[in-house]
């Protein structure tokens, strides 16, 4: 190789190709992984923006400040957003598509132009999406629960639908691209029980989104043909049944539970072990309840129908197997916690984003359990403590391990550091703010304040309030971020290869990594968080 | 690095990947994933069928006998042989042979029309029988239990109408590999594509014997 | 707005109460199953936030002092793990036996007093007591007396929420579900609609008004309705031409229906059923599903002809039928002919 072609090749992915098709057109991992960034940060302001009026309009008993049914398309419009548009991709397809041919030591995924395609089909499928929900409005929820969606919501349901399946094709293709790249490209010597917690987690929310999402479609297409055709498969007045609807809607829906939070448990791994400078208690263990987690998640979808009438014994079944789903998560909460055992803990900002989400998910986790015992379920079941509950999983667990993780590879992603300090605030006021929002609402599920409500008895007022007061508190906690953050760009400090001293291929590259990764091929030869041998180097 | 494009014939994997064995396996996995994914497709459609089936046996049962056995029949002889050519093309492919190749994907190609048309003629003939329910045209049932039979009709259409979606993106790609096969300027990457469009095919082929067996021949 | 809403917020069981009213048995038995699960996770909580704050401060990278040898072994690990699992399996177990006793039970109930037929409509409850009357968003039931509830809707999903009782059951369009309660205290309870069904939702609320033996007796006879459901549904019986077939009074052969309710019903498929209230509203909307041994399956559907109020009608009808009514029935007709 000549010595231009030598130093063309080790310039960084950012540093040339800055004209627009040049990202438009880009089949780079990395180049993606920044059009997804864009894409789910515009969705995940939009969605929280329908969020922040539901709870001005919740801060009165009364229905003052929209109409019933502008509240209706605002909470629809919230879910559908935040489940499909945000939390499925969320950290697979943005940390995920930037790390996971790093981690493994691999030039690029398997098939980069599937790549590029999925991320044109999940922002063109979404903006459409969102285009038709804000011009004529979907009320129907984001679960499209038969025969309300179907047969009595009007407007633009079959546009939403349509949307939502096509964005579903998106996950497909991350889906099969992340299988194939883990299998067939790890680099030598970099075994399975050598691979990051992060791949791990990556892959097996892969397997859930290839094999779950193709239900969700079938079923959408049926919505959609008998709206639009009235090929009526769910139609009462045919002998059809409305609850086959929910199985089949929460065979894909459930399991995508876990495509939303298996990857929040894979980042959490990465920055307990860094900023514990120590190895991952119990790595096996961890990496075989991600399966186990896996397995179990598609068994367990009729627990979400536990008072719809489906059989006495088919809710004991669904309620056994969630109680057994909820024992890897246990043992992964027993474990991160016990990786701080004898470790060196720096409490920099992305070890507080990590901490607070083991402690708000092991409150989500724990709810998790009231909802899986069958008589409680019966009580709260849609009332407030079932959205505080999967708040505290998605958001509390999610959406923090995201930003978590944002925080941690920053650096490898830009070449630039954040400010430390605004970036601790940002972490506390998540925190704060997170738990004064949705801890009052556990407790007025449970006094029994049904959910989807626009108007509602006066006396929970007092707790709604505080809900609302939480969710501005919240919103500082977004909003702090994407200000420095988008200020690092131009002004912060300049990224050292690797700032935090931690393990992991993507390390050993430069920051921002040259355009094909590495300038020369990896091997591995060691398990993975071997902290002792970088400390003592 | 600015990629020059490849004008030699010389047989190089993508960037991505080390050697050819790599790709080629990939590209495989790839596909096999992507079968699984279309089979849970299906699959849901099935089950919900598969649901009304037990909950109305009898209607079900002779709601079928109204269905064109011998056409269905016939038109699954078409498929399985069409898979047969698909077969052959893969193997001409992989021996060099490009007039043999282009001639098995006609005849693939040219059977698969045949089939669509067969089935484009089975839909006309229940809609001038009035069996067919869609957008509001008339349904009108002869046998018992009008309201039970039109569901049966409702999943048929369904699943022939996804079926034939199918068909028609097989036949479209096949109809590229046709192409490329005239070009033939990387034998070895047009012989993965054959390949992996022989995969899908033959997945095609599979799911029809399901819809042939749980709409045609579960009659009374 | 649409004036078959609820205009107002029933004004009962005011304040917040952050564990509702236990007006039932199986309230306070919730309770303690609910408290149990408080207890459980606030101890594992603690434990975990615990152990976070003591390895923080202990284990702090600027404590230079503190004993970081001796990691454990991978053994150790994995023993500890085990360990970690089979105490939570135990744990869970426990709750889930618990938790699904008291479900079985909360579906399972005594043999009613009484049971009362609850529809669910876009957007308010109608309600039909056994006697015929009828009333909307509210309930009046006697207090400790079993009561059975039938509960279908006549449009989308519903679902019925009493906190104060803990029960909630998915109200179905095409199918009829059952829940019963007990209720312990005299007094006004809130009634939900917890299934979104769209734009009055959140203004679907009644409420259940629990009363004594007494007060019951008399608002009832306030109420005065002139008929009873059955004979309500024994009109409706003679009116869509049923009797014509099942009183043997045309040519069509049907079977009998007296005294049908309770008992097993041999089937044309060799199958034998038991004759209950889904089977008989089975019966008239899909004829086809059971066909009785030695009949035609001639019987059309009546599936959309009769409101879900008239189908309860016709089935409470039919239960109420005791072997024989019809022979006497025939007979007395037959003496009055030949008078």
């Amino acid at each position: 190789m000549s010595e231009a072609a030598a130093n063309q090749a080790s310039e960084s992915y950012l540093s040339r190709g800055w004209r627009l098709r040049d990202w438009l057109f880009t089949t780079d991992h990395k180049r993606v992984a920044w059009l997804y960034t864009v894409s789910i940060t515009a969705f995940f302001f939009l969605g929280g923006l329908a969020a922040l009026v539901i709870r001005l309009e919740l801060i009165t008993p009364e229905g003052d400040v929209v109409s019933a049914d502008a509240y209706n398309q605002l909470f629809t419009i919230h879910g559908v957003v935040m489940v499909w548009f945000f939390l499925i991709p969320s950290i697979p397809n943005t940390l995920g598509n930037f790390l996971l041919p790093l981690m493994v030591g691999a030039k690029d995924l398997a098939f980069p132009k599937l790549n590029i395609i999925s991320w044109y089909i999940y922002t063109i499928g979404g903006v459409f999406t969102i285009a038709a929900v804000i011009t004529s409005g979907v009320d129907t929820g984001w679960t499209f629960y038969t025969p309300y969606s179907t047969q009595y919501a009007d407007r633009a349901v079959v546009a939403a639908l349509t949307g939502v399946f096509v964005v579903g094709f998106s996950s497909i293709l991350t889906g099969i691209n992340f299988i194939v790249t883990t299998h067939k490209m790890r680099a030598p010597g970099l075994t399975w029980f050598r691979l990051p917690l992060f791949v791990w987690a990556n892959y097996a929310t892969s397997l859930v989104m290839v094999l779950a999402t193709p239900v969700l479609s079938a079923t959408l297409i049926l919505l959609i043909l008998e709206r639009m055709l009235g090929i009526g498969i769910f139609d009462p007045a045919l002998g059809g049944d409305p609850i086959l609807f929910q199985h089949l809607f929460w065979f894909y829906s459930h399991p995508a539970v876990y495509i939303m939070i298996l990857p929040g448990m894979g980042v959490v791994s990465e920055l307990i072990t860094c900023f514990s400078r120590k190895t991952v208690f119990g790595y096996h263990g961890m990496a075989i309840s991600i399966l186990a987690i896996t397995v179990f998640g598609f068994l367990v979808w009729g627990h979400h129908m536990f008072v719809s009438g489906q059989s006495l014994y088919a809710g004991l079944m669904f309620s056994f197997f969630t109680f057994l789903v909820a024992l890897p998560s246990a043992i992964k909460t027993f474990n991160w916690t016990a990786t701080l055992y004898k470790g060196k803990l720096i409490f920099s900002a992305v070890m507080i984003y990590a901490l607070s989400f083991v402690g708000l998910f092991t409150i989500g986790g724990f709810t998790g359990i009231f909802l899986a015992s069958l008589a409680v379920d019966v009580h709260v079941h849609d009332t407030y403590f079932v959205v505080a509950h999967f708040h505290y999983i998605m958001v509390g667990g999610m959406v923090t391990a995201y930003l978590g993780g944002l925080h941690f590879w920053w650096p490898k992603m830009t070449g630039r550091m954040y400010p430390e300090i605004w970036a601790k605030v940002a972490a506390l006021a998540l925190f704060i703010g997170f738990n004064l929002t949705f801890f009052p609402q556990y407790l007025m599920g449970y006094a029994g304040m049904p959910r989807r409500y626009q108007t509602y008895p006066e006396d929970f007022q007092i707790l709604h309030v505080m809900s609302s007061l939480g969710a501005g508190v919240l919103a500082i906690g977004y909003l702090l971020p994407l200000v420095y953050l988008l200020w690092s760009l131009r002004w912060g400090k300049r990224a050292p290869p690797n700032p935090w001293r931690a393990a992991g291929l993507e390390w050993r590259t430069d920051s921002p990594p040259p355009k094909h990764n590495f300038l020369e091929p990896q091997t591995v030869t060691g398990p993975p968080y071997d902290y002792d041998t970088i400390d003592n180097k | 690095m600015t990629t020059t494009p490849s004008t030699t014939s010389k047989a190089a994997p993508d960037e991505q990947f080390d050697d050819l064995t790599q790709q080629r396996q990939a590209d495989l996995m790839g596909m096999w994933i992507f079968l699984a994914t279309e089979l849970m497709l299906f699959g849901g459609i099935f089950t919900a069928f598969t649901v009304y089936r037990f909950a109305y046996p009898e209607v079900f049962a002779e709601a079928a006998t109204h269905l064109d056995l011998k056409l269905g029949t016939f038109n699954t002889a078409l498929l399985v042989t069409s898979s047969l050519f698909m077969a052959l093309a893969e193997r001409a492919v992989n021996a060099g042979q490009r007039r043999k190749t282009l001639a098995f994907l006609f005849v693939t190609i040219g059977i698969g029309v045949v089939f669509l048309g067969i089935k484009g003629y089975e839909w006309h003939h229940e809609y001038t029988e009035k069996l067919m329910p869609i957008l509001g045209l008339a349904f009108e049932y002869p046998g018992a239990h009008p309201d039970r039979a039109e569901m049966f009709f409702n999943f048929y259409y369904v699943l022939t109408g996804l079926h034939a979606v199918h068909m028609s993106l097989g036949l479209v790609t096949l109809s590229v590999m046709v192409v490329f096969t005239w070009r033939w300027r990387d034998p070895s990457r047009l012989g993965r594509q054959i390949q992996i469009n022989g995969l899908y095919w033959a997945f095609v082929d599979v799911v029809w014997v399901f819809i042939f067996t749980t709409q045609y021949l579960l009659r009374a | 707005m649409n004036d078959e809403v609820a205009p107002y917020l029933p004004e009962v069981e005011k304040g917040l109460h952050l564990i509702p009213t236990q007006a039932t048995e199986h309230a306070g038995q919730l309770d303690h199953l609910y408290f149990a699960l408080v207890g459980a996770s606030a101890i594992i909580l603690l434990m975990v936030v615990g152990l976070i704050a003591f390895f923080g401060f202990r284990y702090r990278a600027g404590n230079k002092a503190a004993d970081r040898s001796n990691l454990p072994s991978t053994r150790t690990e994995n023993r500890v793990e085990i360990a970690v699992l089979a105490a939570m399996l135990v744990a869970f177990m426990g709750f889930f036996a618990w938790a699904t006793t008291l479900y079985l039970d909360s579906y399972r109930g005594p043999e009613p007093a009484m049971t009362i037929d609850v529809i669910g409509k876009q957007w308010m409850w109608k309600i039909q007591h056994p006697d015929g009357t009828r009333e909307i968003n509210a309930i009046h039931v006697p207090v400790d007396e079993v009561i059975r509830l039938r509960v279908t809707s006549q449009d989308v999903i519903h679902s019925f929420f009493v906190p104060a009782f803990r029960l909630k059951r998915d109200v179905v369009p095409g199918t009829e579900k059952t829940a019963w309660f007990k209720a312990t205290e005299p007094g006004e309870y809130r009634l939900f609609c917890a299934e979104y069904c769209g734009s009055f939702h959140s203004r679907m609320l009644g409420k259940v008004v629990v009363m004594d033996r007494g007060d019951y007796q008399a608002w009832l006879t306030r109420q005065g309705s002139g008929q009873t459901l059955a004979s309500a549904g024994k009109q409706l019986f003679q009116a869509h031409g049923c009797s014509g077939c099942h009183m043997g009074k045309s040519n069509a052969r049907a079977p009998s229906l007296d005294g049908l309710y309770g008992r097993s019903v041999a089937l044309d498929s060799g199958e034998v059923i038991l004759a209950d209230e889904a089977y008989i509203r089975d019966s008239i909307l899909q004829p086809d599903k059971h066909i009785a041994a030695g009949y035609e399956p001639i019987m059309p559907s009546f599936a959309g002809q009769l409101s879900e109020e008239d189908i309860l009608r016709i089935v409470t009808y039919i239960k109420s039928l005791q072997p024989g009514d019809w022979v006497k029935e025939s007979v007395k007709e037959n003496e009055g002919e030949s008078r």
